[in-house]
């Protein structure tokens, strides 16, 4: 098996889990109310969660360890989609972002339950009951808050405008997408994209939200090559302030 | 100096002297009464409360208030004001005498059959 095409899904997956973990979990402690302010922060923990244990397969190939990998890289280093490094803005964007994102993840996943690469497999069987959940979440807070009152539905409707472009850049193919799919590791980002858009027309008609008009569709790339916006940098840092200080110290 | 876009760091900077208007009318959601099981089959045990402002949002927040320590099988959830109870006043209806002890749990004394089929059965313990 082709081991560049490997590790390129693998970093690229686990960095986006591992930022958006990060980006959501700055509502811990300022959620719209207390459970919902528990179940996000839940939430972000599964995804950091999940991008560890991307990490420890990357770590099985050769890559250094888990901790290193996530903490001592700079912004250039890392293969996230921009979508999931911008900014938690209001609670309208951050719930947007992870419907669309959390429906392309579980979709992923789902996807790579039959990849030959077994401890990819392996993974996305374990944690199936945590993806499917986050989609319940999603779903029931983007059909609750697009169908509630006049602010509440138009404050949906434009962070989905707003957050558009930047999801479709998920799917920023890479150039090994012909050698996953011909060794049966992953399906691809084309087939990803399409069975996505699927999946999440039938909620956002069930929340009364519009996807933008085709014509005005452009994917917001580069995060897959290293190119990102001024957000990634300083959380980053705040990420890893605390482990710089130390990095060999035991936890 | 790096600014930070954490707003628990940002949230310094807030002014506290800025009054927030008060609520003209209290606009909680209900509360619905959380009840969990552990295994298939047995019973649900009430562990506490959520709000919500409908049942499917009310089982997303049972599940990780009470669902995500531990094993469960399946949860529960029932609004608060579809609950009757019994009157705290009227407590007195669940008192006994003392000379029908007999009633109470504790008044059968069944491990004395228990050990008699343990003996017949040869089971140990």
């Amino acid at each position: 098996m082709n081991q560049d095409a490997i590790k390129e899904l693998l970093y690229k997956m686990a960095d986006d889990l591992l930022i958006l973990g990060h980006r959501n979990s700055e509502w811990t402690g300022l959620g719209p109310i207390l459970e919902e302010d528990i179940a996000f922060s839940s939430m972000a923990q599964d995804k950091i969660g999940q991008s560890q244990a991307l990490f420890e397969i990357l770590h099985s190939l050769g890559e250094q360890e888990p901790d290193i990998v996530a903490f001592m890289r700079n912004a250039n280093q890392f293969h996230n989609s921009q979508f999931v490094e911008l900014p938690n803005g209001e609670y309208d964007f951050s719930t947007i972002r992870h419907f669309l994102f959390d429906h392309a993840d579980q979709l992923r996943f789902e996807m790579l339950s039959n990849s030959l690469f077994e401890p990819l497999a392996k993974l996305s069987r374990k944690i199936k009951g945590e993806l499917k959940y986050h989609v319940f979440h999603a779903n029931i807070w983007v059909t609750k808050l697009g169908n509630g009152n006049e602010e509440s539905h138009s404050r949906m409707q434009n962070a989905l405008n707003e957050c558009w472009n930047f999801a479709l850049g998920i799917f920023e193919e890479s150039q090994f997408e012909r050698q996953l799919i011909e060794e049966k590791i992953f399906e691809g980002e084309v087939e990803l994209k399409k069975r996505w858009l699927e999946n999440i027309s039938g909620i956002l008609e069930k929340a009364n939200l519009k996807i933008p008009n085709t014509n005005t569709w452009q994917a917001i790339n580069g995060g897959r090559q290293g190119k990102h916006t001024p957000n990634l940098q300083p959380l980053l840092d705040e990420m890893s302030e605390v482990f710089k200080i130390d990095a060999s110290a035991e936890w | 100096m790096i600014k930070s876009l954490d707003p628990r760091v940002t949230r310094s900077e807030i002014d506290l002297n800025n009054s927030i208007d008060p609520l003209k009318d209290l606009d909680q959601w209900e509360t619905y009464e959380a009840f969990h099981q552990k295994k298939r089959g047995e019973q649900h045990i009430h562990v506490g409360i959520v709000h919500a402002p409908n049942p499917e949002m009310a089982l997303l927040f049972a599940k990780d208030q009470y669902g995500r320590r531990g094993i469960t099988a399946n949860i529960w959830v029932v609004k608060t004001a579809h609950i009757f109870m019994t009157e705290y006043d009227d407590q007195d209806i669940f008192e006994t005498t003392p000379e029908k002890i007999y009633r109470e749990a504790g008044g059968y004394k069944v491990m004395e059959k228990i050990n008699k089929y343990r003996k017949e059965t040869k089971i140990s313990k």
